[in-house]
Parts: C-alpha cells; structure tokens; sequence
C-alpha cells in the first residue's frame, strides 16, 4: 500500500518537499515536477536531506520541466531517476494513492 | 402478472477521505476552500478525517478574531464538523512543537458520540509525525490543502 508523492514548488519558496520528506514510508515514490524540479539539484543546500528520508524510497524528477530551467540531467542528486508524463503517468499506477504537496 | 423485481439499490462504496491542511488561516483561502470541500464532503456519507500539520495547525488555534482585517472568522466552523460525523481531526504534534505550541492553545473541539448515549468525546487527536504517516497510508484518497 505504497503511495506516490508530488512536490511542485522549489523548497527554497515553500516547506513542501521538507514536509513530504518527512512523511515518506519505504516504498513511497517521491516524484518532483515542476518548480520543484529544483529540489533535486545536486549540491543545493537540499540534496543531503534525500541520503537520510528517502531510504527505500524511489526519487523521481520530471525531465521536460528540469530541461526546461537549464537543469542538466547530469546534474541531478545521485539516484533520482529521471521520467517523462508517460513515466509520470506509470507511478500514478504504480501506486495505492496519490499525495500532491502543495 | 410477472412479479416486478426490486431495483438494485447501489449502495456506493465508503472510501477513507483524508483532507490535509497545512496552511495558516487568512493569508489565503486554502483553509476556507478546504473546510468547504470538507463540508460537502459529507453529504457523500464517505469516512473522512482531517489532518493539520505545518502551518495548518494555526488553523485550529482558539481566540481568532477578525474584525480588524474584514474577513469572516470561519474557526468555529470546526466545532460544527461534529455534526457532520467528521470526528476524526488529527494534529501533528511535531507541528505544534516547532512553532512554540502545545495542544493547549487549540480550541476545543468535541462531537457527540451516538453509540455511547451522546457522550461528548474529543475530536482533536494529537499524533506524532510518524503515527500521522501510517494514518495517511491507510487513506485511500488524500486531498491537500
């Protein structure tokens, strides 16, 4: 009974990707899109939280929206997949419930 | 004459609701907005709860008084959830802690329990953030606010 989450503001505007975070269960999907998207930048001062809360947890980002801020895909936080709405369509259906922080 | 049958009566599935608040009141209308979808809500007889955490937890706060900025104070409308059969208000406690709270400071909100003659039972259930998550986990529809 796993369930998908969505953050779609940067954590640098809001508290939701902290607070999702904090709410994952192992199994949980964590997926950022969006403004979001900057959550998973590799080396900002948010990339060390995922190492301890998303054990267990699949990180994924939204390519098209991380293309579209000049976020290289290279430069992503280790282990974050990368997905398009097709892939984004296959979590909602890979899990029990939906969970859109906002 | 042919016997006529019944209509098959549908009697829906109950699913668990979960409406999950995590804005402060006034500043925007995402708490409002959401007490109304709550209260709508009801009248599809769904097992619903509420959940405060973050900044929700303003929501819930005793002593609000609006007349100096014009707005409609729409806190006592949480003491009405009751009758509703919305009995299920979870507030994170961690919530309260990081911004100098205790449950205290919360209005009290009570519902009248029909299956023990009406006895007047809390509706507040302070829970810790990772009890709060399983209860989450157990919902099948969670709507964030």
């Amino acid at each position: 009974m796993s369930t998908l989450h969505t953050v779609n503001k940067s954590p640098f505007e809001r508290s939701s990707l902290i607070s999702a975070l904090n709410h994952l269960r192992p199994g949980d999907a964590l997926l950022m899109l969006e403004d979001g998207v900057v959550g998973a930048r590799k080396g900002s001062a948010f990339a060390g939280l995922f190492e301890s809360a998303a054990k267990g947890c699949g990180i994924y980002v939204l390519g098209p929206d991380l293309a579209a801020r000049g976020i290289a895909e290279g430069d992503v936080i280790p282990g974050a997949k990368l997905v398009d709405y097709g892939g984004f369509v296959d979590l909602v259906t890979a899990h029990q419930r939906t969970q859109a922080w906002l | 004459m042919a016997e006529v049958e019944a209509p098959q009566v549908d009697t829906g599935i109950k699913k668990k609701f979960m409406f999950i608040n995590r804005k402060a009141p006034y500043g925007t209308i995402y708490a409002l907005e959401a007490l109304e979808v709550v209260l709508i809500s009801a009248a599809f007889e769904q097992d619903v709860s509420l959940a405060f955490l973050d900044d929700g937890v303003y929501q819930l706060l005793k002593g609000q008084n609006t007349t100096g900025i014009g707005m409609k104070n729409f806190s006592p409308t949480y003491r009405a959830l009751g009758d509703y059969e919305i009995t299920k208000l979870y507030v994170e406690q961690e919530s309260l802690d990081e911004r100098g709270l205790n449950p205290a400071d919360l209005m009290e909100i009570t519902y009248e329990d029909e299956n023990e003659d009406f006895a007047k039972k809390p509706s507040l259930r302070i829970v810790g953030r990772s009890e709060l998550t399983e209860i989450m986990a157990q919902q099948d529809v969670l709507l964030n606010f």
